[in-house]
């Protein structure tokens, strides 16, 4: 019990995909201007992570290796496709929001890497909670991001606004996004440092 | 269809939506190839050429099977495979054909199927140049352009990018920022310069 706890907490922060992996980057640093941006984003992610893992693991022995990574892409975007079409009837608002970085996710390093490194060698069980423990791994990077970006940036947390501060439009832009994941990187760098 | 929309697309995908520093589109080999300009080049000139074809395939598929067959939906899972089959059949001709060619990309060919770049400017042409399931007048032409000037733009910031990282091995940069975090750094304040381009209007 306590080994399968143990596939689930890794991909908190341990091997956190992107702070630690830096897998993923282009969707994370896209669409973390708001909090309910990330949010989206993550849950969808985490979606596609546990059902693709669940699908590869079931059919890793029938698919012969030589073209596995194309059969791992179908699966993918067979399951990022659902998400769209889910997203597209009940939640239209975040589906224009997040545009074409939804069908992105099949691109989305981190999913192929999972499937290809976890989910095609170990159990059943395992591969579900490692695609949960990376998802919920990758959708607090995103929320420590957007959250971030968002207060600073424009000034509001979850849409409510935040009196007496003037925000830095900037972080806000693409270039803000770079500088924050730029700084959490080198900070994340130095507790690991102090700690070792 | 007109000269100025094809310079506003011109300025809009080279400049203004750069596909790294404003889409962040390709952003990891953005990272993990710029360390010296040779291969940044040799990256950037392939996927240049990997988003030019694929997008020129994908308009010709969502126009002439996808659209008339009412499979719009399949939209991501066809372009994914026409992109990863393409990218193989490129692999297999260049080594064939062009042995020198094939030495010079080396292991960044098969990369560049996960490359988000090449599934984003299909996707994003197919979102600008197409209304309601209808082709715009010009929209091949339009899409066509637009992937052209979005390698263009691909190819300046992978350049830019891999020189400042080239004089940066002699800096003293501090410890925990070495490698990646100053590179996220440098980038974000590219992007920065990259924002007095908006704004021009045509």
């Amino acid at each position: 019990m306590k080994n399968k706890f143990k596939e689930f907490l890794k991909g908190l922060i341990k091997e956190n995909p992107t702070f630690v992996l830096m897998l993923g980057l282009c969707p994370t640093l896209a669409i973390s201007t708001t909090i309910k941006n990330g949010l989206g984003m993550g849950v969808a992610t985490t979606f596609v992570l546990i059902g693709s893992n669940a699908m590869i693991n079931l059919i890793r022995k029938i698919v012969p290796d030589k073209i596995r990574i194309p059969c791992f892409i179908v699966v993918i975007a067979s399951f990022v496709t659902i998400v769209e079409l889910i997203m597209k009837a009940y939640v239209p608002i975040l589906d224009r929001a997040l545009g074409i970085y939804i069908p992105l996710i099949v691109v989305n390093c981190i999913v192929l890497a999972r499937a290809e490194a976890f989910a095609s060698k170990e159990t059943f069980l395992n591969s579900i909670l490692d695609g949960l423990g990376m998802g919920c791994g990758f959708t607090l990077a995103l929320l420590l991001i957007s959250t971030i970006r968002e207060t600073l940036g424009m000034g509001t947390f979850f849409d409510y606004k935040i009196k007496g501060f003037e925000p830095i439009f900037l972080l806000s832009l693409p270039s803000g996004a770079l500088l924050i994941i730029g700084l959490l990187l080198g900070f994340f760098n130095f507790l690991k440092e102090k700690k070792g | 269809m007109n000269i100025t929309n094809f310079i506003s697309i011109f300025i809009s995908a080279v400049f203004v939506n750069n596909v790294i520093l404003s889409r962040f589109l390709g952003l990891c080999p953005f990272i993990a190839i710029s360390k010296e300009t040779k291969p940044a080049i040799a990256m950037s000139f392939a996927v240049s050429f990997v988003i030019f074809m694929s997008s020129v395939i994908s308009w010709c598929i969502y126009r002439f099977l996808l659209i008339p067959f009412n499979l719009i939906y399949l939209r991501t899972i066809t372009f994914i495979l026409v992109i990863a089959a393409f990218v193989q059949l490129v692999e297999m001709i260049i080594r064939k054909f062009f042995p020198v060619l094939y030495r010079f990309f080396g292991i960044y060919l098969p990369l560049i199927t996960t490359n988000c770049a090449v599934l984003g400017v299909s996707l994003l042409n197919t979102d600008m140049f197409f209304n309601n399931g209808k082709a715009l007048t010009g929209s091949f032409y339009y899409s066509i352009f637009q992937s052209l000037c979005v390698g263009l733009g691909y190819t300046i910031a992978m350049i830019l990018m891999s020189a400042i990282r080239e004089r940066l091995e002699l800096c003293n940069i501090p410890k925990p920022f070495k490698n990646f975090p100053i590179a996220f750094v440098i980038a974000s304040i590219m992007s920065m310069s990259f924002l007095g381009f908006n704004g021009f209007k045509f």
